[in-house]
């Protein structure tokens, strides 16, 4: 447990000989590892402090504190009109709206799709069971970028239904829509594969006993499992959440329309129209302060998911 | 990403009574029912994606075009090594990160998972701090240090106080010998603190006597890192090596919204690069080629560091 941080050799040997001086010796680690521990706080925080802190900020008091620590403080000629200059600026409400939508979809649907696959592949012996599930594993070697363009031109070929002057009309091409920010990320193997590993270490002689009651196969799935399986639930839903939150390159493609725009790509063309600094600050903040309020508030769940997430190995 | 076979959960009804011999092909219906929505939009989003990436990379498709793709052969494989001299620039630069990344990344975030180890009081609170970049947008991220990487920016204001006005930084982002080393400085800030917490899941898979029975043996802190800890590491370290390398040859968010691949092409990556091509120049053909390049690549490296890193075993 004591590898690294102080030079440590030393520590042993004076631990054989004199035991005073190897309790002074540790005393000295410890206080050591705190300094390394908080001097690495501040690299990990000092540019987010920073960003805060600017978002408050005309920009040419931005400027002005950057060579001191003032940079850090919320000193000075402090407000909100930075804020308020993003909403006239943008139609940043909406861009939330659009993502928060996108986000609650992906996820929800993900984990009632996902998990009735991971169960039909954990619990229930069917032909071909095995096959589906090799596939779906090895679909899991091929990174998003891969596909992203190509599948541009899929999507922009599907069928699609629209609502036009009262009547519902056959068109084609899923560009601009909600349904293209949505739909191709709903099924993920991952997701799958976590709930496949966590059903199966659920005794099935409890699906037997319900199964001599009469419960269909379905009702054992949403009465036992689902209530059974909260952690699995929860690892999905924290691992497909920030994903679907930070969608970037995929919107960026698909979707030109302003008012279908996520936050991600919003900010992107806000940033390149904007050269107010103090501005950015505002939006970059804006967007990541719920984010953190929800990962502070979860910081457990957040850090048990992605630690499942690599128990894979 | 090895699996363990699906639990014989699903094989025990076949054992255990005959009317459920009868329920068997009940169980098929119910089985292919509930992997259905998940097997069709993988197949649609993701393994028909896949294929066109094959068989557009042998066309000359265009996203919106009055003609038909025509089958070209290798053409777009051969334009893109001998005549694109951006791809082979962006491959360059794609392996140089990858080179520099993966290593540093699970290195610091090793050394990161051992410090918060330490059975110290606080440790939970450094563990969240180093997780919060995690976070945050990798959108955000680039926006932000985009403001701390100017000619007046922060990071330049630090280092001249620092160094007390002896060495100047440069503008960092416009110099072509600088632009991709702060990207990989600004990309390891962020995603450090998520192997932090894969490391630290593998390190607490170590048992506690194990460390006990070599402070006995008398084996120094490093001895017993190196003879304790790292070895019970080894699946931990496939899992890390595997998904910094593939999240790492994916380089797209930071390039574009940094640098577009400049100064003179010096950030330029595969990603970047089949993006530009593919959706913003429309030549999904060519774009699909550098996909599959890319495919391949990542296949041929995951395939490497597995086989490198089981035959140590």
């Amino acid at each position: 447990m004591t590898a690294t941080v102080t030079p440590p050799a030393r520590t042993q040997r004076a631990d054989q000989k004199k035991p005073r001086s190897a309790a002074t010796s540790r005393r000295w680690g410890t206080a050591a590892t705190y300094v390394a521990m908080s001097l690495l706080a501040l690299i990990f925080l000092f540019p987010l402090v920073f960003m805060f802190v600017s978002s408050l900020k005309p920009d040419a008091q931005i400027l002005q504190d950057i060579d001191s620590p003032m940079a850090f403080l919320p000193v000075g000629d402090i407000s909100l009109d930075n804020y308020f200059g993003v909403f006239d600026r943008v139609p940043v409400a909406q861009f939330m709206f659009n993502s928060i939508l996108v986000t609650v979809l992906t996820v929800g649907l993900g984990l009632v799709v996902n998990s009735m696959a991971g169960f039909a592949l954990s619990r229930l012996a069917w032909r071909g069971r095995v096959v589906v599930l090799a596939v779906i594993i090895a679909t899991l070697i091929v990174p998003f970028e891969t596909i992203a363009v190509p599948m541009v031109y899929w999507v922009a070929q599907l069928p699609t239904l629209v609502f036009e002057g009262g009547v519902l009309k056959y068109d084609f091409g899923w560009l601009n829509t909600y349904e293209v920010q949505i739909v191709p990320f709903i099924a993920n193997a991952f997701s799958i594969f976590l709930f496949t590993q966590y059903f199966s270490t659920i005794p099935t002689s409890l699906d037997e006993a319900a199964r001599i009651d009469g419960a269909s196969w379905f009702a054992i799935y949403r009465r036992i499992i689902v209530p059974l399986s909260g952690p699995a639930f929860a690892t999905v839903a924290i691992l497909t959440f920030l994903p679907a939150w930070n969608q970037y390159l995929w919107p960026l493609m698909v979707v030109q329309k302003e008012d279908l725009r996520p936050v991600m790509v919003g900010m992107q063309y806000f940033f390149q129209l904007n050269t107010a600094w103090g501005e950015v600050m505002a939006y970059t903040s804006l967007i990541t302060i719920p984010v953190l309020v929800v990962f502070l508030v979860f910081q457990r769940a957040f850090v048990s998911s992605i630690a499942a997430s690599g128990v894979k190995g | 990403m090895t699996v363990a076979p699906p639990t014989a959960a699903a094989e025990t009804p076949r054992r255990s009574f005959r009317r459920f011999r009868t329920s068997r092909g009940r169980q098929t219906w119910a089985g292919l029912g509930m992997v259905a929505p998940a097997a069709i939009l993988l197949l649609l989003f993701l393994i028909i994606p896949v294929i066109l990436a094959f068989t557009l990379s042998f066309t000359n498709a265009r996203l919106i075009s009055p003609n038909p793709p025509r089958f070209v052969g290798v053409d777009n494989f051969i334009r893109a090594f001998t005549a694109d001299p951006v791809f082979v620039q962006s491959i360059g630069n794609t392996a140089l990160f990858a080179l520099v990344v993966v290593p540093v990344q699970a290195g610091l975030g090793l050394a990161l998972a051992v410090l918060v180890n330490r059975r110290l009081r606080g440790t939970t609170f450094f563990r969240v701090v180093y997780f919060i970049p995690v976070v945050t947008s990798i959108v955000v991220v680039s926006i932000l240090w985009k403001f701390l990487y100017q000619d007046d920016g922060l990071i330049n204001s630090m280092i001249d106080a620092v160094t007390f006005g002896q060495w100047r930084g440069t503008d960092w982002l416009n110099d072509p010998s600088t632009a991709l080393g702060a990207i990989i400085v600004m990309s390891i800030w962020q995603a450090v603190g998520f192997h932090m917490i894969i490391w630290l899941s593998g390190l607490q898979t170590i048992p506690e006597e194990l460390y006990e029975a070599a402070r006995m043996d008398g084996a120094s802190p490093w001895r017993q890192f190196t003879n304790v800890t790292w070895p019970g590491l080894r699946p931990t370290m496939v899992f890390v090596l595997v998904t910094i390398t593939i999240a790492a040859l994916g380089l797209f968010v930071q390039i574009d919204v940094m640098t577009q691949g400049g100064p003179q092409g010096a950030t330029s990556t595969i990603v970047f690069h089949a993006v530009r091509k593919g959706y913003e120049q429309q030549e999904i053909g060519y774009a699909a080629a550098i996909s599959l390049i890319f495919f391949v690549a990542v296949l041929i490296i995951a395939l490497i560091q597995r086989r490198l890193t089981r035959e140590k075993d």
